[in-house]
């Protein structure tokens, strides 16, 4: 780290800079933000740990909090596990030290392509269109993630109690839904989850979510759909 | 081929050491070379139930750091002239095994045996991991009850990412061994029904070892079941559950039960 290069060394690779694109949760705070943080408290309480980890970008186009409080604002929700990479939808172009970058809205941000170097460039493989669908034809075992932001998510098999699915689209499930399904998380509030045999501990479609307390009982064991119907997620049996 | 094979379950107490000793002295009584190796560094008790517990001299740590030669630590059973148990040390930790020296050990085991059966700690961690990581078949070991069906599913998980098999893109054969069924209590359904468990894991059926008073004396005794009691329906189980691994085609049996229906289970799962 400290000492400087010898002159005999062999010549290092060059300083390269590459754009990237990741899928990051935004965060969409409102006033009041006691009542919008009591409301996260709560879907925490049902799913502890889902922001651990993740990229999550805040987005205060809404909410309006002061440059001043935002510090704090930060520093609740890194009390509850989550980190903020950068804040979107502020008016102030930077926030200063101590606080994450401000960008702008996500979809428009463009990055320079980055050429890579001659040498390297014919081995990298040509930047193939990702598939929309992620088809598993495995079981997904209890503590495993399935994390699929661009797409629908196709179990063959079953989805274990304590496994978590986390779709762009839709996901769909052909053996028995015990654990989680979170779909739509890509701004799809069309997305569906379909599964058949039901037994789901946490249902979410676009950031809209039901826990198995609040599951009609009637429909444990069998062939269901979720989707979201006037702002509520809809669970319906499917025959 | 040597054949490395971890026996696990996540989940304590549900039968791990027992099976492996059992199904240890099984295949060496069908003739095979077997080695049974304790993983369990720092709770040693595969010596305990092989009934070698005085005759530990070195153990696993002190080969894989160089202080004992392999052949020094294993230990020859008395009554199997081809079984040979190599103990954990009880006074480490899991920090003394070393991913190198453990593929070190394994790799000279498979110069000299047929089968090596790993005996997994508890736990998702570092002995477990290290355990399952140079296996090539699997005994998963699971009680008929949620958290144990759970953790094993768990476990499966990791089977199928944490490996050298599955790191190589290699299929890991894994195999359900139900222990301690107790046939009363699944009849009043205080047990989750074998069918539920195969439901939930969905891997094949290697056997079922119902619970019984034999398994605790043989423990007791110091001589894995099919050795001290090959008739008792524990012992018959496992040394089924070994012909199995060796590839035999055995319809699963459970004591108390009619045929007909584990034949039909059977069937269904032995894909």
């Amino acid at each position: 780290m400290s000492a400087s290069p010898k002159p005999d060394q062999p010549s290092r690779p060059m300083l390269r800079f590459r754009g990237r694109s990741f899928l990051a949760l935004a965060l969409a705070p409102a006033q009041p933000l006691e009542a919008w943080l009591a409301d996260l408290d709560a879907w925490l309480e049902r799913s502890p740990g889902f922001f651990t980890g993740r990229p999550v970008i805040l987005d205060l186009s809404a909410a309006k909090i002061p440059v001043a409080d935002l510090g704090s604002f930060i520093a609740d929700l890194a009390g509850r596990s989550i980190r903020i990479m950068a804040v979107e939808g502020i008016e102030e172009g930077s926030l200063g030290l101590g606080l994450p970058p401000a960008i702008g809205r996500g979809r428009d941000a463009t990055l320079p392509e980055a050429k890579p170097a001659a040498d390297e460039g014919s081995k990298q493989p040509k930047s193939a269109p990702e598939p929309v669908s992620l088809i598993i034809d495995e079981p997904v075992r209890s503590g495993q993630t399935v994390f699929h932001p661009r797409g629908d998510v196709i179990v063959m098999g079953s989805v274990s109690s304590g496994s978590e699915i986390v779709a762009g689209g839709s996901i769909h499930v052909y053996g028995a839904l015990r654990g989680r399904a979170i779909a739509g998380v890509a701004n799809q509030p069309g997305a569906r989850i379909i599964c058949r045999k039901f037994e789901a501990e946490l249902l979410a479609i676009d950031g809209l979510y039901k826990a198995a307390d609040d599951m009609d009982p009637a429909l444990h064991g069998r062939a269901v759909s979720a989707r979201i119907v006037d702002d509520a997620l809809v669970v319906s049996a499917l025959d | 081929m040597a054949k490395v094979l971890v026996v696990t379950s996540g989940k304590g107490g549900v039968g791990k050491t027992t099976s492996t000793a059992a199904l240890g002295a099984a295949l060496a009584q069908m003739g095979q070379n077997v080695a049974v190796v304790d993983f369990d560094v720092g709770l040693r008790n595969l010596d305990l139930v092989m009934g070698a517990e005085r005759r530990v001299v070195y153990d696993v740590v002190n080969v894989i750091q160089g202080e004992a030669k392999l052949a020094q630590a294993l230990i020859r059973d008395k009554r199997l002239d081809n079984l040979a148990l190599l103990p954990a040390s009880q006074t480490r930790d899991k920090d003394a095994l070393t991913e190198d020296g453990v593929a070190r050990v394994i790799d000279e085991l498979r110069q000299k045996f047929d089968w090596i059966i790993c005996d997994s700690p508890a736990g998702i961690e570092r002995g477990a991991t290290l355990a399952m990581r140079h296996a090539d078949v699997a005994v998963v070991v699971t009680n008929p009850e949620v958290s144990s069906v759970r953790d094993s599913d768990r476990i499966i998980g990791l089977l199928d990412s944490k490996t050298l098999r599955a790191e190589r893109g290699e299929r890991m054969e894994k195999h359900l061994l139900i222990t301690r069924y107790d046939r009363i209590r699944a009849e009043r359904g205080d047990m989750l029904k074998t069918d539920d468990v195969l439901e939930i894991l969905s891997i094949p059926l290697l056997g079922i070892v119902p619970e019984s008073q034999d398994v605790l004396r043989a423990s007791n005794i110091g001589q894995p079941v099919t050795v001290s009691g090959p008739d008792s329906p524990a012992g018959r189980a496992y040394a089924e559950a070994a012909r199995r691994l060796k590839g035999e085609a055995l319809p699963v049996s459970v004591p108390g039960e009619r045929a007909g229906f584990f034949g039909k289970l059977f069937g269904r799962r032995a894909a």
